[in-house]
């Protein structure tokens, strides 16, 4: 077994467990703009909890697919290339659902935030069940020849696999953020969040449990079939401290599920990165999918540094940012302009300051 | 168009619409902090609003590079996967690199930038723009080693077919990115000093018509007050102010860019003469740089081509630094490139229809020479409008002339062609190549790939062309929704980003309520979405 590979396999599936905690509860926040919240005022409550974070919860989708083309170009060469129209969906989906946050309310009027409300709903069920699919696929097979090209056509990709794995992260990102509305948000809001949550997680983990079963029926081992259990056992305490009230601890075992999840998953699929449906002989590995160990090195060294210091700051952010948000904390909406009617105004009654503000031909002092 | 034509359009289009967003954001977002640390330092009102007024500004830009950021990076695996696995082994350090240690410092204080001007310390608050700041250079620093890798490998090793990294450092300290990497942020400065200046024009020039500012007797200018929230005389200053390091901005950085412009001038016309000879349209070895050449300049052979002002020596300055040493026309250097690297492309799979072709080592000339003008010509235009315009403001008026204010306004755009027409020049002028090979390198000269063998063999032309449809549909939306957004913010003036001034008549007042973190716990955010 080689070393490098072998960390670099095992670090990006820390990132994609990372991107999937993270990101999971905003592209969750995202969804339930149209699902769960009744007015405008219950959607900027909730767009402030995950406001100053999202975006730094982006990255990691970027870190993890930038970490796979330096470690494992091949792996990344050919998973992209052959999920190309459904990465598509997903990369509209996130321009569109980071511009709508940026962009809903800069302009006071209902038509406009509507507008943007489906923009982040539709664009964060997109995304997460683009990218669930694809986490799927990359861990059940796809129709990869001896190059790593996707064989059969543009939608040859698809099976069953993709949809447990879409639907997998859509229902885990559902109730990842219920547990984080209940946890971060005050007054209504956080009381339905937790009722909702009660009622959801025990249906809403079962894609995911699908996605896990099938893989380790396909390539398990006996640890990665303890770490499903464990999966289980994290869901039943998260359910159970959610009923008891105990909404910080219910979101982390919400997310300590969705490490033994994804722990189980990609360990089981160790060593190979993409199974080929056509022929085994064409499965993508750690050992024929990797950068030198060069490269792999230096990475190691930047990553051992990098990544302990971006957790740290992050963590930071979460702190600083740590009150639980009501709607006593909103504004009123800033798409106020005040200057746009000044024309009017001025050219009609001299200001204040008197000789000043006269007319041009009257120079003032 | 086959499958390799519309990649290359799509990575064409997305990389120069991404590149709109990307030099406002590190311009303006440098500006920004510089002018909060003016506030930090000296608590006047003015610094506040402009921080405020040009942090709005530099947000609704922001956003647009993050989205649009994405797709750069999906696409390489998507459309280009044999370049991906040509390269990946050098070529992804540094993007992934990029993303951890750049895109998580830029997204996350930039976070608490937006979000904390209540919560954190005013130090603190200022510190952690910087932060996110400094982190976007280093993305900029990080793509431009992964770029100047393709004009210029380094630091790498041929195994079985495939480059191998030997020497990070060699890659990391490319000097191809030495000089791109100040010319790229010099370039972004420009598009930022633009900006200043052409809005802050209008502002002032809009004041002067609403009637609030007049001119005295002695040609100076008497800022007045208007009862309306933000129009009062703090509102001139911020916008003189803000003209003045416009101005200033956009002169440094023309000096900037043609400082290291030289220098990657004279470093390309040694590591890709082919693309320099283009740029000059020079079919001959000689020593002038043409003012203007014309003939076709699209046909492959290089015969028809007429230099009709050209000035003597100065080719060969901006090549070697002298006036004498003639430099290598495209002619003389095509027969090297045959003979280096053969006629006809190999007859490997992996080039589908074009395998055996001929190869056209000669870039589409029309792009590389007008890209090469306009890149200067627009550069320069940016920089004397910012000295006319300091010397027109010297006494603090703007002139009541509707049209220098609707020049100065669109005169925004200039630094962006500039950007734009040096990033297509680069691009283009590397053709055929998409790792270009150098012929001054020691030893590892056949380090090249062409831009043909480089596209997925598995995806069809017909899901390129969805994407390319689509991607530039939703940019083309996203482009109006963003400027009309920007106008509006514009328009709106300094309480547009500051609707607490609407709130305080006293302007001190909203000083105070931003000075520091909000111990009472219960009042209303001091942002939010």
């Amino acid at each position: 077994m080689e070393l490098l590979p072998t960390i670099w396999f095992v670090a990006i599936a820390v990132l994609w467990t990372g991107y999937l905690f993270l990101e999971g509860f905003d592209l969750g926040v995202g969804m339930l703009m149209k699902l769960f919240a009744r007015n405008n005022t219950d959607r900027r409550v909730l767009l402030n909890t995950i406001g100053p974070v999202w975006d730094g919860n982006e990255v990691w989708l970027l870190t993890a697919a930038g970490a796979t083309f330096a470690a494992f170009p091949l792996w990344y060469a050919s998973l992209f290339s052959a999920l190309y129209l459904p990465l598509l969906c997903v990369l509209a989906a996130l321009i569109f659902r980071a511009v709508a946050f940026e962009y809903r309310g800069k302009v006071d009027s209902a038509r406009w935030r509507n507008r943007w409300d489906w923009a982040i709903a539709v664009g964060s069920f997109v995304a997460a069940f683009g990218i669930g699919a694809a986490l799927a696929l990359t861990t059940t097979g796809l129709p990869l020849n001896d190059n790593g090209d996707r064989v059969g056509g543009p939608m040859s990709w698809f099976s069953g696999y993709a949809l447990l794995g879409g639907f997998g992260v859509v229902a885990f990102a559902l109730v990842h953020a219920l547990a984080f509305l209940a946890l971060k948000t005050d007054g209504d809001v956080r009381h339905r969040a937790r009722r909702w949550f009660v009622r959801l997680v025990p249906v809403a983990v079962l894609p995911m449990f699908g996605w896990m079963l099938a893989v380790q029926f396909l390539s398990g081992k006996p640890w990665t079939w303890a770490l499903v259990a464990a999966a289980v056992v994290a869901v039943v305490l998260a359910w159970q401290l959610a009923r008891a009230g105990s909404e910080g601890r219910a979101f982390g075992a919400l997310g300590a599920f969705i490490v033994c999840a994804t722990a189980s998953i990609f360990g089981a699929a160790f060593p190979v990165v993409i199974p080929s449906t056509i022929d085994p002989a064409f499965n993508l590995t750690i050992s024929n999918a990797s950068s030198s160990d060069y490269t792999l090195g230096l990475m190691s060294i930047v990553a051992a540094v990098g990544l302990p210091l971006v957790i740290a700051y992050q963590s930071w952010t979460y702190w600083v940012f740590r009150r639980r948000v009501s709607a006593a904390h909103i504004p009123e909406a800033h798409g106020f302009l005040p200057a746009i009617a000044a024309k009017v105004l001025v050219s009609k009654e001299p200001g204040p300051a008197g000789t000043q503000s006269g007319k041009p031909t009257h120079p003032g002092a | 168009m086959d499958a390799l034509e519309i990649a290359r359009w799509q990575f064409g289009i997305t990389t120069v619409y991404h590149f709109m967003m990307v030099p406002l954001t590190i311009g303006l977002g440098l500006v920004v902090a510089i002018i909060q640390t003016f506030w930090y330092r000296t608590g006047k009102a003015e610094y506040l609003r402009m921080t405020k007024f040009w942090g709005k500004l530099f947000l609704i830009n922001f956003i647009m590079g993050v989205a649009t950021g994405i797709v750069q990076e999906f696409q390489f695996g998507m459309a280009w996967s044999e370049y991906s696995r040509f390269v990946g082994d050098v070529f992804g350090a540094p993007l992934a690199l990029e993303a951890l240690l750049a895109f998580f410092v830029e997204s996350t204080f930039l976070g608490l930038w937006i979000f904390g001007w209540k919560q954190l310390k005013r130090g603190v608050h200022l510190a952690c723009l910087w932060i996110a700041v400094i982190g976007s250079v280093f993305s900029a620093y990080f793509i431009i080693v992964a770029n100047s890798w393709m004009q210029h490998p380094v630091g790498v090793e041929m195994v079985d077919g495939r480059p191998v990294m030997t020497d990070a450092w060699a890659v990391f300290t490319n000097n191809t990115a030495l000089v791109a990497v100040p010319h790229t942020l010099f370039g972004a400065l420009a598009v930022a000093g633009a900006f200043l200046l052409g809005i802050a024009w209008y502002h002032l020039w809009r004041r002067r018509h609403d009637g609030i500012d007049v001119v005295g007797a002695d040609g100076k200018l008497i800022p007045g007050e208007a009862a309306i929230p933000g129009r009062d005389e703090a509102d001139y200053t911020v916008w003189m102010r803000s003209l003045r390091i416009g101005a200033v901005v956009a002169m440094i950085s023309f000096a900037g860019t043609a400082i290291t412009g030289d220098l990657q001038g004279k470093l390309m016309f040694e590591q890709q003469p082919m693309k320099m000879a283009a740029a000059e349209a020079a079919c001959h070895d000689g020593t002038g740089f043409s003012v203007l050449s014309v003939g076709n300049l699209g046909a492959s052979n290089c015969d028809d081509i007429v230099a009709v002002i050209e000035v003597p020596g100065i080719l060969s300055f901006l090549a070697k630094g002298d006036f004498t040493t003639e430099v290598k026309g495209v002619n003389s250097l095509l027969g090297e490139y045959k003979e280096k690297y053969g006629t006809h492309l190999p007859d490997n799979p992996l080039y589908g229809e074009r395998a055996g072709q001929e190869i056209q080592y000669v870039p589409v000339m029309e792009v590389t020479y007008w890209g090469f003008r306009m890149m200067i010509g627009f550069g320069g235009i940016a920089a004397l409008a910012a000295l006319l315009a300091l010397w027109v403001t010297r006494k603090g008026v703007v002139p009541q002339s509707r049209w220098l204010m609707r020049l100065a306004v669109f005169g925004i755009l200039a630094p962006f062609g500039a950007n734009a027409a040096g990033w297509i020049f680069t691009e283009m002028g590397r053709q055929p190549f998409v790792v270009a090979p150098n012929p001054d390198m020691n030893g590892i000269d056949q380090v090249f790939m062409f831009t043909a063998a480089a596209v997925s063999p598995g995806v069809s032309a017909g899901e390129l062309m969805t994407s390319l449809v689509v991607l530039t549909a939703i940019y083309a939306v996203l482009l109006v929704v963003e400027v009309k957004l920007l106008v509006k913010y514009i328009r709106g003036g300094v309480a547009s980003a500051m609707p607490e001034l609407a709130h305080a008549k006293d302007s001190d007042q909203h000083d105070k309520s931003d000075d520091g973190p909000d111990k009472s716990g219960d009042d209303v955010l001091a942002f939010a979405y």
